[in-house]
């Protein structure tokens, strides 16, 4: 890549500028959320568009989670295309019953008549010291919803460039956003490549083994891979991106060439997404591992709010280091 | 914001000092707070009480300690309020075992069970419905006891506020609403969340006696929930109040406050609780400047002695990580 053709940007920034770009391209795009408008977003994501696009597009809205994400759906069923943002995930659970009963479920209910292009950005994950009811990485449960389909923001590049796919979708969008990430800067093509949302990248292309992951995973993925090189370890790191539907190609694509395989996650282990993955190489490359299939989750345990215990919650760069060696050098 | 003080004939000066002292230490343990804060002592988010001293003293004087108190994630002074150690508050704050939830909730998580204080919910408006299920218990067990419940104006936007008041209106039990109406949720000024702004008039829609008071008034806001409590058991009735305040600090550590007007903040601080009470103590004669000077003492000493505890705390080891997940039998 030529140094001219690419910028430095946070993720932030990469994701305030696919709203402002969403905003200006159509005006049936609007984002309403909590304090959004007049805070400046309670990330600073939005910060500067209430000023630039006026109440209209950037709306407020009250404490009605419920509420609010269902009138997201009713606006876009009536030819709006509304971005709502649930502040975190860890509200999320207020408006679950219009995602799942409403959003994702009327295009079938109705035989077909209804569709629902609603987007919903939640900011996600754990690791700010916040304790159990705000560190939430809770991408399975609505990864098991037929009907939505399911990103994860887990590289500045698809901070940049998800959003515009996900106005594109017919059906509801969920995007989960990494709230740990916002002020971890980047360098990213000026024009992003369009990955689309129906496939899973390699970050990074390697042969001993396959490191599968996605959300905050993929950073400290990357992390522990350039680790292990100097250790000799050339590992492949896939980054999930869209967790439904899943894209199984890519993945299976690369056990069938390293043999070996770790799923990483935030996510509390049983029933979390790595079940999910292992039981597809189970049941479709069974025949090409070399090893059993490894996983590494996050602790079954509320998140506790002192430092050492959370960071002892979820999985850490040398946790994946120290699993990957043993793994190939038992 | 009227600043008119009713004058209670119960104020005697052991009980006026005694309320002046809660209020004090609450200011003073925040603005301390903050500072541990800055330095990266206090992690996680903190959300500080600082002007609103007078609804969480006014309100828990009247209760007694058989009486249920559950809030939110801006909780500090209602544990203080509730006699809670200073420092078992500040070294759950740090992360440290000692810690009044054993340093696992930190700022916005305290709790108490000992002295029926059931936190520190940091879910908006989550607390309310179970509020609501622990006076239904009382009542089912015949118990004189009321549940008084904290939180914001802007938690009455939310559904499950107006799920639980019709709960607790269908059902009679013995809970204290009490929403603090600081006029903002996090950036969000009272009239950008609610087309009717008397709050207070959702209570009517419920059929539960509802008043509004000045909470920057520490001796309306005691007149009023005397009632309200003096009502309640009686009727074992849920009773809704409403006290208008305003937080002088920001929502939380995060907030760069785009969304009002410093002098709005100015304006605010002229009402400060704290300063008119103690006009209020000096002109009753209820107390002298040489008490006023010894009491400032005590809670410097107090707040001191806190840190002190705090930073003297220990880490819980790292075995015990999925401790507290299902009861040990
Ligand atoms: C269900 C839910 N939605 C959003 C949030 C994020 N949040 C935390 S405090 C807050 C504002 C609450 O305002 P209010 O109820 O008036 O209480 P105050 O903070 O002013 O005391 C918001 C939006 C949350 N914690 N829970």
């Amino acid at each position: 890549m030529e140094a001219s053709n690419t910028i430095k940007i946070t993720y932030r920034e990469a994701l305030k500028q696919s709203l402002r770009e969403a905003l200006q391209k159509d005006d049936r795009v609007f984002l309403m959320g909590e304090d959004v408008g007049r805070y400046g977003g309670a990330f600073a994501v939005s910060k500067g568009l209430l000023e630039e696009f006026g109440e209209e597009r950037i709306m407020d809205v009250p404490l009605s989670e419920s509420g609010f994400v269902g009138a997201g759906i009713g606006a876009a069923m009536a030819g709006m295309k509304p971005i709502v943002e649930v502040m975190t995930i860890n509200f999320g659970l207020l408006p679950m019953d219009q995602i799942i009963n409403n959003a994702a479920t009327l295009l079938h209910m109705s035989g077909g008549q209804l569709n629902v292009p609603v987007v919903i950005r939640m900011g996600c994950g754990i690791g700010r010291q916040l304790a159990a009811q705000h560190s939430h990485s809770w991408e399975p449960f609505y990864a098991h919803v037929p009907g939505l389909v399911v990103l994860s923001v887990g590289t500045h590049e698809d901070a940049r460039g998800m959003l515009a796919a996900a106005l594109e979708s017919p059906d509801p969008v969920i995007i989960f956003e990494y709230t740990s990430m916002l002020n971890m800067e980047m360098e990213i093509a000026k024009d992003v490549p369009e990955l689309g949302i129906s496939k899973a990248k390699v970050r990074r292309e390697g042969n001993d083994i396959s490191i599968i992951t996605y959300g905050t995973g993929v950073h400290k993925c990357m992390e522990a891979a350039a680790e292990l090189a100097r250790g000799g370890i050339d590992a492949e790191v896939i980054d999930l991106r869209v967790l439904r539907p899943l894209d199984e190609e890519t993945f299976l694509a690369s056990v069938a060439k390293t043999h070996q395989a770790l799923v990483v996650e935030d996510a509390w282990c049983s029933v979390g997404f790595s079940a999910e993955i292992i039981s597809r190489i189970m049941e479709k490359a069974f025949y090409e591992l070399d090893a059993p299939v490894k996983r590494l989750c996050g602790v079954e345990v509320p998140i506790p709010y002192p430092l050492h215990l959370e960071e002892a919650s979820v999985p850490q760069v040398k946790d994946i280091v120290n699993s990957v060696q043993k793994t190939l050098k038992p | 914001m009227s600043s008119s003080s009713k004058k209670s004939k119960t104020l005697d000066p052991e009980k006026g000092q005694h309320l002046f002292y809660q209020m004090l230490l609450i200011r003073r343990f925040e603005d301390k707070s903050a500072e541990q804060y800055t330095k990266g002592k206090i992690r996680g988010f903190l959300h500080l009480y600082v002007g609103e001293e007078a609804v969480a003293v006014g309100v828990i004087q009247a209760l007694t300690e058989e009486d249920n108190i559950l809030s939110t994630y801006r909780e500090h002074g209602h544990a203080l309020a509730r006699g809670m150690e200073p420092g078992g508050i500040m070294a759950e704050m740090y992360g440290k075992q000692e810690g009044c939830s054993r340093g696992r909730g930190g700022s916005m998580h305290l709790f108490d069970a000992s002295r029926r204080f059931f936190g520190g919910n940091a879910i908006v408006c989550s607390h309310l419905p179970m509020a609501v299920g622990m006076a239904l218990a009382s009542k089912k067990q015949k118990k004189n006891q009321i549940t008084c419940c904290f939180f914001g104006e802007g938690a009455a936007a939310e559904g499950e506020f107006h799920e639980a008041m019709n709960l607790a209106a269908l059902w009679e039990v013995p809970v204290l609403f009490v929403c603090e109406n600081n006029q903002y949720a996090m950036g969000t000024a009272i009239q950008y969340s609610h087309a009717v702004l008397e709050i207070e008039k959702k209570g009517a829609a419920y059929g539960i006696e509802s008043t509004a008071v000045n909470g920057m008034d520490l001796m309306a806001v005691m007149d009023a929930t005397d009632k309200a409590v003096d009502k309640i058991r009686k009727t074992g009735k849920p009773y809704f109040l409403v006290c208008n305040t305003y937080r002088f600090r920001s929502h939380s550590m995060f907030d760069a406050e785009l969304y009002r007007d410093k002098k709005e903040v100015e304006e605010w601080k002229k009402a400060d609780p704290i300063p008119a009470f103690q006009d209020y103590l000096l002109k009753q004669k209820l107390i002298t400047k040489t008490e006023l000077e010894k009491i400032s003492a005590r809670v410097d000493k107090e707040v001191q002695e806190a840190i002190d505890f705090a930073e003297a705390g220990t880490w819980e080891p790292l075995e015990d990580l999925t401790k507290f997940v299902y009861s040990e039998k």
